[in-house]
């Protein structure tokens, strides 16, 4: 099969198991008669959807900001963090410790705390959502810097590559892989981040409207939140993956699976 | 069947001089663990010489304190005339794994041997094409590993030892991965590779018939601590065809080889 005919199949499997669900969904409110107010039908959210479009655009714009400077902070200062740790064992020793420490504070925990430090702006969520993303991207990326066979280094010795080298053309592409698995795993964490500190205290913001919409008993427009909220997920996800494949096509390529 | 001296190199000088050298490591609870006692060993210039012997009988450690990977803990190697301190770098390494990278091609995994150098690689493009064809791998020069077999891939990493030319080709149970048909195939490449180019090559391996297709001396150690049990001298005619091993000569010493290791206890 061509790889378009291929994508194009793999399209119409996800495209088939969404229909799948709402059609389910659809039956399951209908048959069950379940009240609108607690699980509406499909095409009530989409309704709802079209109906506060301006709303939700603008705040989906607000979040999308947020999850996107928190989780490019953090992507900003794990991986050269990780390089410090990987590349001095003594840094590394010093860092390592209080960074793990920093991880056992749940995150969520610290967003009140953000809001008296940062006020009710952007920052205390931007704040939430980097220190979620974070760890996870440190970890990969140091496990993938470290993740080099020892025959490769000798190799490298036998032909006199001072340390600089061997790091920026073997180690570093060598860890590629392991630092997007934790870009993806990031990105995820991200959306959890910025939404956590929009619980906590805002006025804007896809999670202000969630906690609004539950307050008034709204599920039509809670759910249509959801939809959107978990479409910029995707679409966040997805685009990270987009990146992965333009770096590192010898990876993508080689790595045997659905997608 | 002509047992010699660990120092007969035949004719001119010995190029490599391993002198009582003796490696220890320390083993996790502390105690000593003796790798390689007292080798002494001299090799001649482009002679091929195998170290032969059980797993864990210090073969591998011995390559790598000729390659000043590690250094010895009494006792020196002497390559050319220089006592050796450090890695050594004028050699082409071959190990069992092929070590290619993945994100590079054929041709790019070949040329690293420059950029690791910290020298350009450009002008040596065409003299890596012409390696990488004289090895049956013309049209791969833009291949990724992946899109390669097992000997496939270990040809390129013979290439890529072979690609600046060194005097000295170190082998470490470079084959040892590989099917036996491409394995022989990988055998006959690498005698034509080597009466071709006259480089000095030390080849490890624990297969016998391997050692004696290959080798102008094989060197049979005993297991740990390795020390040399015997010096073979393989006087079949070259260039060996894969049907010597049919000759009586050839099994005379794949015979005598097996007794040695019957002796020391390796073969039940």
């Amino acid at each position: 099969m061509s790889p378009a005919a291929e994508r194009l199949k793999n399209f119409a499997w996800s495209a088939g198991s969404f229909l799948l669900i709402f059609v389910a969904w659809d039956l399951a409110v209908r048959l069950l008669r379940i009240p609108a107010y607690l699980l509406p039908p499909p095409l009530t959210v989409f309704w709802a959807i079209v109906e506060h479009w301006r709303t939700l655009g603008i705040h989906t714009l607000w979040t999308t900001g947020t999850i996107l400077a928190g989780f490019i902070a953090a992507a900003l200062v794990a991986i050269p963090l990780a390089m410090v740790i990987v590349v001095s064992p003594t840094l590394g020793r010093l860092i390592y410790p209080p960074m793990v420490a920093t991880q056992a504070i749940p995150k969520i925990a610290l967003a009140p705390l953000f809001i008296v430090w940062f006020g009710f702006g952007l920052m205390p969520k931007v704040a939430v959502a980097f220190l979620i993303a974070f760890f996870p991207i440190v970890i990969d990326t140091i496990v993938g810097l470290r993740n080099i066979e020892p025959g490769m280094i000798q190799l490298a010795r036998s032909m006199g590559a001072p340390p600089h080298r061997v790091f920026l053309k073997l180690r570093l592409p060598n860890a590629l892989p392991m630092i997007f698995g934790g870009l993806k795993v990031a990105s995820a964490l991200a959306v959890v981040g910025a939404l956590t500190g929009e619980f906590v205290g805002s006025d804007k913001g896809l999670g202000y409207i969630l906690l609004q919409a539950s307050g008034n008993l709204n599920t039509s427009l809670l759910f249509a939140t959801l939809v959107i909220l978990s479409l910029v997920a995707m679409v966040f996800f997805y685009a990270v993956e987009l990146v992965e494949r333009i770096l590192i096509p010898w990876h993508v390529s080689q790595r045997a699976h659905p997608s | 069947m002509k047992t010699t001296s660990a120092k007969d190199v035949g004719a001119g000088d010995a190029f490599i001089r391993i002198d009582q050298v003796c490696k220890t490591f320390a083993a996790r609870d502390g105690a000593p663990i003796v790798a390689v006692d007292n080798v002494d060993l001299h090799i001649g210039g482009a002679e091929f010489v195998s170290l032969l012997g059980p797993s864990g009988c210090g073969k591998s450690t011995l390559l790598s304190l000729v390659a000043g990977l590690i250094q010895p803990s009494a006792g020196g190697v002497d390559i050319g005339g220089a006592e050796i301190a450090a890695p050594y770098t004028n050699v082409g390494i071959v190990f069992q794994s092929d070590l290619l990278l993945d994100w590079r091609t054929v041709l790019g995994n070949v040329l690293v041997q420059f950029e690791m150098r910290g020298q350009d690689p450009r002008p040596h493009e065409a003299r890596a094409r012409e390696l990488i064809a004289s090895v049956g791998l013309a049209g791969f020069e833009k291949k990724y590993p992946w899109e390669l077999s097992g000997g496939m891939r270990q040809r390129v990493s013979i290439c890529r030892a072979l690609i600046h030319d060194p005097p000295l080709l170190l082998m470490d149970e470079p084959f040892g991965a590989l099917d036996a048909l491409t394995r022989e195939q990988l055998q006959v490449d690498l005698q034509r590779i080597w009466q071709s180019s006259r480089k000095t090559v030390l080849f490890v391996t624990h297969s016998i018939s391997e050692a004696v297709f290959l080798s102008d001396r094989v060197v049979v150690m005993t297991p740990r601590p390795g020390k040399i049990r015997e010096v073979l001298r393989i006087d079949l005619p070259r260039p060996r065809a894969i049907d010597v091993r049919d000759t009586e000569a050839f099994a005379a010493n794949v015979r005598h080889i097996n007794r040695l290791f019957q002796d020391m206890g390796v073969i039940h």
